[in-house]
């Protein structure tokens, strides 16, 4: 059965229904995980596609072949494992914390990062700087729908939103005059980017110019030390939210920038963002992005502490929310098929206007002049829309303090979440690090001769696990999509989910995105015993 | 223990006080003792202690240059020479590399002696095995080759290879070769006896000092700086080992070194149960990617890998050098076919794994030579794992180079020269030498090329030929076609296609050689005119170049493409395209006009095609490139025009004796020795640069000529094929070794082209080379050990049938004319 799994993922791309049968089961697992897939906004976007799929396979298969520009002969590519290796290695970026700036905290010993995409282009953002006018490491996690508008403008501009709420009323005066004489700016953020991440650099001046209305807010509140994590956190989230939706229905000179502006309102994006500072973890959150610690109690026993909530459909604490916010005739019609009025699967998200303005403000801004069929933007109002809004980016904050015991956090985009449980991420981050110390046979220990080392080194080499990857994340990205139904990694199924032509990856797994961030338990245990 | 035998080495050494020239100071203290004054100037810096600048520096002052400092980083021997497997192997591809290697040998053999420092000298000989009959093959052509310079060596079989090293499995083993005269030696011991040798004559020896700079005012060395100090000097010489590269760019002129490191493994055991006795033989396995010697009664085994790990690309690192580790995952492949060797191995204790960085060049060739852009820099690195093989050798001829201005042997296949810009990149360096490393062992068939640094230069037309067929090959960075494969045929896969034997393209390039016979192809030859004569030759007319005059030199590569039309039509086409005539009346051979072709203009054709066949070359603008290509092509269709490549082009010109440059001929060729005494007007009165040593020549004779053979009572489809570096025998008696080699398509038969050399029957001394004694000759090619019978043809052999075919063709094109 298991060596047909790839193969059937590649042939049912083709158009033999028989096959399909075969595969019938399995197929629906796929099913399941695609539900979730978010965007349902447009109906005639590609999400369509899957939607059907999901209910009736065989019928969207064919409309999938039929969509598909690939000449059939490309099915028959299978990669390498080296090509396996290469693919799922190119996103991959690792930082130690020598490295960095001296402000960092020392509670943070090095992080890895991997992104594979799904969506042609990628969906997913992911962001790591260091404050550079107060303490701090940020780790953020975006994940997009309707378009990487939103995510990629997110991800630029939360950070410095963060990073300015932070800062004591001190150091915004300095800011503040500064811009006013024209001078340099303090540096803000020291930015840990993967070397290919791209940036807007055409509006930045735009953005400075709304982050400096930020800040000279922040001034007039007279809060000599600045605001706390928790509310600086909060207030970011939101205050970047409601400028992305204010900046379109303002005026705005420059088509380029408006253009891109009304695709960063009508696409959305989900986010969580970690602020590490010594022993202090906050985590805010909007959507269904997810933040796990990995903790080790003093048995050695790992367990698994979530330090978000998925907020969406299957969190009751979300919908009785919904509920509270909108009126009682809205109960049935609030939530449908587990989406927010049936279209969204994250009950919280940045832009997303569509469920935040009324009806007539959205036709009032499109009716400016927008070639919406350009931007891919489609006008489209869910039924039962009586209350806006719907939608939210308000964060939950959650705070921890850092204990010895901790020793990784992991955030990731809900493409890894789909298909891994909490515990099984812990899992496999856990064998990575012990698979990083014993990767090197202990010459001193065994007493080895060349015979016994040659069938030590050819059991290693049959467990695949002299290829272990290097970077945790791209070792859950690998299970992820590697692993089969019975949690077993598949290497054939690995290779054929990669050799999927564009436009029909997405169908069978997420955008994924990863962070995992290693923590230095003897500073923390020094800081908790000092404190 | 590896430490321990170093360290009992070093105490050794520095109790023969190799310092002696230096302010004495024990090596020991090195750390304690008081900063050294460096000399303020000295005629020579050598940099690098390792055993390439210990043999450099041995070298000059065995010839009499005593003001040499030698500088070191570290400590002597430290480097990759202190981590050198120690085998020294004779049997290499190229005969200079052979020549060197059988120098060190000899050298190496009687260094204990002359200095007195053990150097675990052990003859042990060395056995190549072959698992397969190409690889075999492959063995023999060394081996024809190793005989006719005189190091011993022979075809054995595997029942005597079993006896010769009784622990080898010899069950899958087709054959193999025994060279008994190679030896093992401890080659940081070997550079500390040259060191020492080298002190005793004066040669000044710091180590600890760290070359910063390197001085250069006006194209000339002026000096060095280090960490602790100034040295003016009038010549460098980089032997910084895989640090070269840096180092190079250390200077107000950069020089351009390419090389980059590979991590190396091997494997150290303890004793065998009952010792191996010293004289052990090396056992080589390629096919199985390997080497094993004897080491201290047990093994010392490692080898070169397909999956090479290239190391210090940012240059010296040293996060990296700290993470040098052994990587036994990496090293399975090797152990495992160690044991397949080896079976009773298995017990052996393993002492450790020694990563040791090698580095590689993209042409699998060591570097030597001075700088093209700064005088009195030179260089000798870039080893290919081959350095203590080379060391004796190459120290010798670069010595040779630096007093007398050229080595007594020709060194040009290795000159620093031979490469341009491109091998400076990083990226491609780093992609080569992962190719490089792994093809040590790969099986060498002819004519391969490298598969990476490919699609750099190409011409304007490279798209346009390759979507007609065109299979490529590279010459510097340079892709030229090879031939086309019509569109209806398959080859083999290039795995396959390796072959000692008749290649599949054979019929192929048949048809576009008689194409070129009888009616008119083209060949794309954009990179063969620029690359040719400027890198090669540029160098050179830079140097003779006179200052003062308004003559300027300028690389025109890039800026031509150059088209060759050969054939009987070529005329018709271009003159068709033209509206010029095109008569040898109006347009004799060897004579350049600029014209118009189709509408472009300023078109540089050429009555010549490198071949001896009629046609032209046409140099074109790149801009006009594609517009003259097509209408060639538009134009030729109905003359029967198609493309054509490399392969063709040789084949017509060995066919007509035309040597070239770069493979038949080099630096060290005269027009006398090559049949091109009628080119060079040696009595019109003109002077120029050697008119007297040609005259002189002309005089005394020459002492090696460059002689045509075919071959004849080879079977094109059932003999192995000639390739180059054939011996070529006369009555029986060795005088030289073939060039280039092709099948002639009109002649039907392989031809040769190599020089013959008169050795003296009694001393082995070059005698003068006459056309009698080339003519009254019986002549064999030795093809692997074969020997094939060969006619010698001084000059080209007529071909009546196209030249007849010719004259046909004038009286229609008349008759229709009329």
């Amino acid at each position: 059965m298991s060596s047909t799994v790839s193969y059937w993922i590649l042939s049912s791309a083709r158009k033999t229904i028989a096959t399909l049968q075969g595969g019938q089961r399995l197929y629906s697992r796929y099913a399941s995980n695609r539900i979730k897939s978010k965007g349902r906004l447009f109906p005639q976007g590609p999400a369509t596609l899957k939607d059907h799929a999901a209910a009736c396979g065989g019928i969207a298969l064919q409309k999938a072949y039929r969509h598909t520009s690939t000449e059939e002969e490309d099915f028959h590519l299978q990669l390498s494992p080296e090509q396996v290796n290469e693919v799922l290695r190119a996103g991959e970026s690792a930082h130690k914390i020598l490295d960095l700036v001296s402000r960092a905290p020392d509670s943070v010993l090095r992080f890895e990062s991997n992104q594979l995409a799904a969506n042609s282009p990628v969906e997913d953002r992911g962001g790591i700087a260091a404050c550079l006018q107060t303490n701090g490491l940020l780790f953020g996690i975006f994940d997009g729908h309707g378009g990487h508008a939103c995510a990629q403008a997110v991800s630029e501009r939360l950070f410095y939103y963060v990073a300015v709420s932070l800062m004591s009323q001190q150091t915004l005066e300095q800011m503040e005059e500064a811009m006013e004489s024209m001078k340099p700016l303090l540096p803000i953020l020291q930015w840990l980017k993967h070397p290919g991440d791209s940036i807007y650099k055409d509006v930045t001046s735009v953005h400075l110019d709304h982050l400096r209305v930020y800040w000279q807010e922040l001034l007039n509140l007279q809060m000599e030390m600045g605001l706390n994590t928790e509310e600086a956190l909060m207030y970011s989230f939101q205050r970047l939210d409601s400028d992305i939706s204010l900046e379109i229905q303002a005026p705005l000179e420059d088509e380029m920038t408006r253009n891109l502006s009304l695709q960063v309102a009508f696409s959305g994006a989900t986010a969580c963002l970690a602020h590490i500072d010594g022993v202090h973890l906050h985590v805010a959150n909007a959507g269904d992005c997810r933040a796990i610690l990995g903790v080790q109690e003093d048995n050695g026993m790992w367990s698994c502490l979530p330090l978000t909530q998925d907020h969406n459909a299957w969190n009751p604490a979300e919908l009785s929310r919904l509920k509270r916010e909108h009126p009682e005739s809205e109960d049935k019609t609030v939530i449908m098929e587990n989406r927010l009025l049936g279209v969204l699967m994250p009950c919280r998200a940045f832009g997303d206007v569509q469920l935040k303005w009324s009806k007539e403000l959205q036709r009032g801004v499109l009716q400016r002049g927008f070639d919406t069929e350009a931007l891919n933007i489609y006008q489209f109002t869910p039924p039962h829309y009586y209350t806006p809004p719907y939608l939210t980016a308000r964060p939950e904050v959650t705070y921890h303090r850092l204990r010895p015991q901790d020793k990784f956090l992991v955030l990731a985009s809900d493409g890894l979440w789909d298909v891994l449980g909490n515990e099984d991420v812990v899992r496999l981050v856990v064998e990575h690090l012990a698979e990083e110390g014993q990767h090197k046979p202990d010459l001193a220990q065994k007493p080895t001769n060349l015979g016994l080392m040659q069938s030590l080194l050819q059991q290693r080499k049959a467990q695949g696990l002299h290829a272990a990857d290097q970077n945790a994340a791209t070792r859950l990205i690998r299970y992820a999509i590697g692993n089969n139904e019975y949690g077993e990694m598949e290497p054939e199924r690995l290779s054929a989910m990669l050799t999927l032509p564009e436009d029909l990856a997405r169908m069978y797994r997420d955008d994924i995105t990863v962070t995992v961030v290693y923590f230095n338990s003897d500073s923390i245990g020094a800081s908790s015993k000092g404190s | 223990m590896l430490h321990r035998l170093l360290a009992a080495v070093r105490g050794r050494g520095s109790r023969r006080g190799w310092r002696k020239g230096s302010p004495a100071r024990g090596s020991a203290s090195a750390a304690a003792a008081p900063p050294v004054a460096l000399p303020a100037q000295a005629q020579v810096v050598v940099c690098g202690g390792g055993i390439m600048g210990t043999s450099v520096a041995y070298h000059l002052s065995k010839m009499g240059w005593k003001d040499v400092v030698l500088l070191e980083q570290g400590r002597l021997a430290a480097g990759s020479t202190r981590f050198c497997a120690g085998i020294l192997s004779t049997a290499r591809h190229l005969a200079i590399e052979q020549k060197m290697a059988d120098y060190s040998n000899k050298l190496y053999h009687q260094l204990e002696q002359e200095t007195g420092i053990q150097t675990g000298y052990t003859r042990t000989g060395s056995i190549f095995l072959a698992q397969t009959q190409d690889r075999l093959i492959s063995l023999k052509r060394i081996n024809s080759r190793l005989n006719v310079v005189g190091i011993p060596c022979e075809i054995v079989s595997p029942k005597k290879v079993a006896e010769l090293h009784p622990l080898l499995n010899v069950h899958d083993l087709v054959g193999a070769m025994h060279v008994p005269e190679d030896a093992v030696v401890s080659s940081a011991d070997v550079a500390l006896a040259l060191a020492s040798a080298a002190s005793q004559s004066g040669v000044q020896i710091y180590d600890r000092t760290s070359i910063l700079h390197v001085m250069v005012k006006r194209g000339q060395v002026t000096g060095v700086e280090t960490d602790k100090g100034q040295i003016q000097c009038q010549y460098f010489v980089n032997c910084a080992g895989q640090w070269a590269y840096e180092l190079g760019l250390c200077s107000e002129e950069p020089v351009s070194i390419p090389l980059h490191a590979c991590e190396h493994f091997y494997l150290l055991t303890r004793p065998w149960e009952t010792p191996l006795p010293s004289s052990t033989p090396t056992v080589v396995d390629a096919d199985g990617r390997i080497y094993i010697r004897n080491w201290q009664g047990g093994i010392l085994s490692g080898g070169f890998e397909k999956n090479p790990k290239p190391i210090f690309t940012e240059g010296k690192n040293q996060l990296e050098i700290q993470n040098l580790q052994e990587d036994w995952d990496h090293f399975e492949p090797l152990l495992s076919s160690l044991l397949r060797r080896m079976p009773q191995l298995e017990t052996l204790e393993i002492v450790k794994l020694v990563n040791c960085p090698e580095t590689f060049t993209p042409d699998m060739r060591c570097i030597m030579g001075e700088s093209p852009s700064v005088r009195g820099y030179f260089v000798l690195v870039g080893m290919n794992s081959a350095g203590l093989s080379f060391g004796g050798g190459a120290g010798k001829y670069l010595a040779e180079w630096m007093v007398h201005g050229y080595p007594s042997e020709n060194v040009w296949e290795l000159d620093l020269k031979r490469f341009g810009a491109l091998q400076s990149s990083r990226t491609f360096l780093r992609h080569r030498v992962m190719e490089v490393m792994p093809l040590l062992y790969d099986l060498k068939v002819p004519r391969w090329d490298f598969q990476t640094g490919r699609q750099l230069r190409t011409s304007p037309l490279y798209d346009r030929l390759d979507a007609q067929g065109a299979r490529w090959m590279e010459k510097h960075g340079f892709e030229r076609p090879k031939y086309f494969v019509p569109p209806d045929k398959d080859l083999l896969a290039l795995e396959q296609s390796k072959t000692f034997y008749k290649p599949d393209w054979f019929e192929i390039v048949e048809s576009e050689v008689k194409c070129c016979k009888e009616a008119v192809c083209v060949i794309d030859m954009s990179s063969f005119t620029k690359f040719e004569i400027t890198v090669h030759c540029w160098a050179w007319l830079k140097k003779y170049m006179p200052e003062d005059s308004n003559l300027i030199l300028e690389d025109v590569t890039w800026k031509y493409t150059a088209l060759n039309l050969i054939g009987p039509r070529a005329v018709d086409v271009l003159s068709e395209l033209s509206y010029a005539p095109m008569t040898p009346d109006h347009f004799p051979s060897l004579f350049c006009k600029e014209m118009s072709v189709g509408y472009a203009n300023g078109i540089r054709v050429m009555s010549m095609t490198h071949t001896g066949e009629p046609g032209f070359m046409l140099y074109i603008p790149i801009e006009y490139a594609l517009h003259v290509y097509n209408e060639v092509m538009s134009v030729g269709q109905k003359y029967g025009i198609r493309n054509a490549g490399y392969y063709a082009l040789r084949s017509l010109r060995i066919e007509k004796f035309f040597a070239f440059w770069g493979q038949d001929l080099n630096t060290l060729t005269t027009p006398l020795e090559c049949g091109g005494e009628s080119r060079v007007k040696l009595d019109k009165g003109v002077d120029f640069i050697g008119r007297d040593a040609l005259l002189q020549q002309r005089q005394n004779g020459v002492y090696k000529r460059l002689t045509m053979f075919i071959l004849d009572d080879h079977d094109t489809d059932l003999d192995l094929w000639p390739w180059w570096g054939e011996p070529i025998y006369r009555n029986g008696r060795y005088v030289g070794k073939t060039t280039s080699s092709a099948y002639g398509y009109t002649l039907e038969r392989h031809v040769c082209l190599g020089f013959v050399h008169n050795f003296s029957e009694d001393t082995g001394e070059e005698q003068v080379v006459t056309a009698d004694f080339i003519n009254r000759g019986e002549y064999e090619i030795d093809i692997a050990g074969h020997r094939f019978q060969a006619k010698a043809k001084l000059y080209p052999v007529p071909s009546l049938l196209t030249h007849k075919r010719r004259k046909e063709d004038v009286e229609l094109s008349d008759l229709h004319g009329k």
